[in-house]
């Protein structure tokens, strides 16, 4: 299995002008990633790391202030490396629902309230296929049986049905094409955990049924433990750890990172947990060097003023932080 | 209408907030027919004034753990049942005693900090505007008494002093608004889910924060969420709530730690873990319309229930005392705890 979708250096930053005043706003700075074509890739990180942004560069769907500036987005597909900057329009939307989709935040509003369930997918099918009503119907009620969801949502209206459902609903939705490539943004944030856990079933089957690559936003590191092949965690727009799912949750390297994972309450104990000092940074000024330095209990000199280098400290480990850097100079030298 | 409570052991101490048997009805018009639902049914719960607590309400969304928030709050009216704070019942208090001495007792903190500040009005000007209206200090004394509430939230009146909303993180924000309701110095603080619009990092320390003042600043707080891991971290009893009922209240760690509802337990197990070992194994029925089980006849779980028997489907369950907390299933029997802890089945229907 290949790369399907990969960045260079990828910088996309908010430029803004209002009375003469020029504001930058850095939400996605020299990030590479690869993502391997059937994976789950879970992308983490508070509100405000660049994680949306991220993703609206990785879909190619982003307007003015958002600006890429440098480096590139590339899609590997179907044996063809196209560069999304050089797309044409009408490529997009060829490539958009057909290969890759997106399930957007807060998904479970965007159903037509007076249109029933079985129309909006008859709606949806019909702008990129050559189908009746008869044969979009029979399509969608397979679909919706094999991932379980049942009858009589077809003929329903969407406030009818309770929130968890119609984020199902949704979900089927952006998937009934069997997209290649399928990008979800916060999908479970505002469910409570019976439907989440649901809704998580449900982005596995999809994307197993297929092997399709799954894209995973979402700042909720207990929905990527369950569903994410590899996690890379983000902070003030920047990548600073990317690795297995198991050894993120079990051996993370980058303060910040363990910083979240420990921070993380339990059924286990009701012992004191400490929360992160301090909050993000503000990205039209980010903070020299380490952008987490400031927060960063094991902060060097060296962290105020260079900013760390992402380096493979593992197979397939990476990490961007000076102390882990010198940690292991140290034991290689022993 | 004054029957004993239902879930509940009558307390002698006296109690800070009883609400005895509240409930809520709504009604759904579907062309000329007219449904009636119970957001909120037959809920009964104490909370005492002697020891400060932090009281947990969990359960799915639309369980009605808002209304009931609501309703203590005086917010929405009362359909049927009591609320009595410290003694006086509070149903049909007169507006002007509600100002003056109820939200001077009881305050609330809502879901999204910048939803309930006005984006043009400077934060500070909310905790100065509560401290006059209740005359908690006066023009001179306001700033240092400000600064004063702000510090418990770790806080201080320089770092907020004429900023907007805007201007602020979540978490930020959040604590503002936990302050402003501190400002009255109340007994009770009732959230509604205050950690929900949060990122991860920030929840722990409101979560933190209640602890703190629950230990320090002698208050209690409801803590409503959908958030299990948090209710339990901070939560010293916790009531269940499924589609109106309490089908489970107790002290936490007994709760959650061996839960005896099938639906506590079935919540219990969707929380995600971040163990891989402890990953799901086996699939879960979801409500699809939510009406559905808000109107059901028999027990509101028997559509979705891995251990549901006959009985479950014509009949409500009483709530019964078994190890230690109330629980409303057929499952289990009052298991003999002392006879003044003994509950009254509730009529059926």
């Amino acid at each position: 299995m290949g790369t399907i979708i990969e960045t260079n250096n990828l910088r996309a930053y908010y430029i803004t002008k209002a009375y003469g005043v020029e504001r930058t706003v850095k939400a996605v700075d020299d990030i590479t990633l690869r993502i391997q074509e059937g994976e789950v890739y879970g992308i983490a990180g508070e509100s405000g790391c660049g994680k949306s942004t991220l993703l609206r560069v990785l879909l190619n769907a982003y307007e003015p202030p958002l600006t890429v500036v440098g480096g590139e987005v590339i899609y590997h597909l179907d044996g063809e490396r196209v560069d999304a900057a050089d797309m044409t329009e009408e490529h997009q939307r060829d490539l958009r629902w057909r290969t890759i989709s997106y399930i957007p935040q807060g998904s479970m509003h965007v159903l037509n309230p007076v249109r029933r369930i079985r129309d909006s997918f008859h709606d949806f099918i019909s702008a990129h296929r050559d189908v009746s009503k008869s044969e979009s119907f029979e399509l969608t009620a397979n679909y919706l049986r094999d991932l379980g969801l049942p009858e009589k949502v077809m003929a329903s209206y969407p406030h009818q049905l309770s929130g968890g459902m119609r984020q199902r609903v949704t979900i089927a939705l952006a998937t009934i094409l069997w997209p290649k490539l399928i990008f979800a943004d916060e999908p479970t944030t505002a469910l409570d955990v019976v439907v989440q856990r649901g809704v998580i079933q449900m982005l596995k089957d999809v994307q197993q049924k297929e092997g399709s690559t799954l894209i995973l936003i979402t700042h909720d590191i207990g929905v990527h433990a369950n569903l994410a092949d590899r996690i890379a965690i983000l902070y003030a727009g920047k990548l600073v750890e990317e690795a297995a799912t198991q050894t993120i949750l079990e051996n993370p390297r980058h303060p910040y990172t363990r910083f979240l994972i420990e921070s993380l309450p339990s059924l286990d104990s009701r012992e004191e947990r400490l929360s992160i000092p301090g909050r993000p940074p503000a990205l039209d000024r980010p903070p020299s060097g380490c952008r987490f330095h400031e927060r960063c209990p094991l902060a060097m000199d060296i962290c105020k003023t260079i900013e760390p280098a992402l380096i493979e400290i593992a197979p397939k480990h990476f990490t961007a932080c000076h102390v882990v850097e010198e940690e292991l100079s140290h034991a290689s030298a022993v | 209408m004054h029957q004993q409570s239902e879930n509940l052991p009558v307390s002698t101490r006296q109690p800070l907030l009883q609400i005895e048997n509240l409930s809520k009805v709504f009604h759904i018009r579907q062309g000329f027919s007219s449904q009636e639902f119970h957001a909120v049914d037959n809920a009964s719960i104490v909370i005492d004034s002697d020891k400060p607590e932090i009281f947990a309400v969990v359960g799915e969304s639309g369980s009605g753990k808002t209304t009931l928030a609501k309703m203590v709050l005086g917010m929405e009216a009362v359909s049927a049942g009591v609320l009595r704070y410290k003694n006086r019942v509070i149903n049909d208090i007169s507006p002007k005693e509600m100002k003056t001495w109820f939200y001077r007792e009881v305050q609330p903190v809502f879901q999204d900090p910048f939803a309930a500040f006005s984006p043009l009005k400077r934060i500070d000007s909310y905790l100065f505007e509560t401290a006059a209206n209740y005359k908690m200090a006066n023009k001179k004394e306001a700033p240092r008494y400000i600064n004063e509430v702000l510090s418990e939230v770790g806080l201080t009146l320089a770092e907020i002093a004429g900023r907007y909303p805007n201007e602020l993180s979540g978490g930020q924000a959040q604590r503002v608004a936990i302050a402003r309701a501190l400002i009255t110095k109340p007994s009770l603080i009732v959230a509604d889910e205050p950690v929900s619009m949060l990122d991860a990092s920030l929840r722990m320390s409101i979560v933190n924060m209640f602890r703190n003042l629950k230990d320090h600043s002698e208050v209690s707080v409801i803590y409503i969420t959908h958030d299990l891991a948090t209710a339990f971290y901070a939560g010293d009893r916790i009531a269940v709530m499924l589609r109106g009922w309490i089908v489970e209240m107790g002290p936490t760690e007994q709760v959650l730690g061996n839960p005896l509802h099938p639906y506590t337990q079935n919540l219990k197990n969707s929380i995600p873990s971040i163990r891989s070992s402890d990953a799901w194994n086996e699939k879960i029925d979801l409500a699809v319309i939510e009406t559905d089980e808000y109107t059901r006849t028999g027990c509101k779980f028997a559509g979705r229930c891995p251990a549901v028997m006959d009985i479950c489907h014509d009949n409500i369950p009483p709530s019964v005392v078994h190890q230690g907390r109330s629980v409303k299933c057929f499952l289990f029997e009052d298991d003999g705890a002392p006879a003044s802890q003994k509950v009254a089945t509730p009529a059926l229907g």
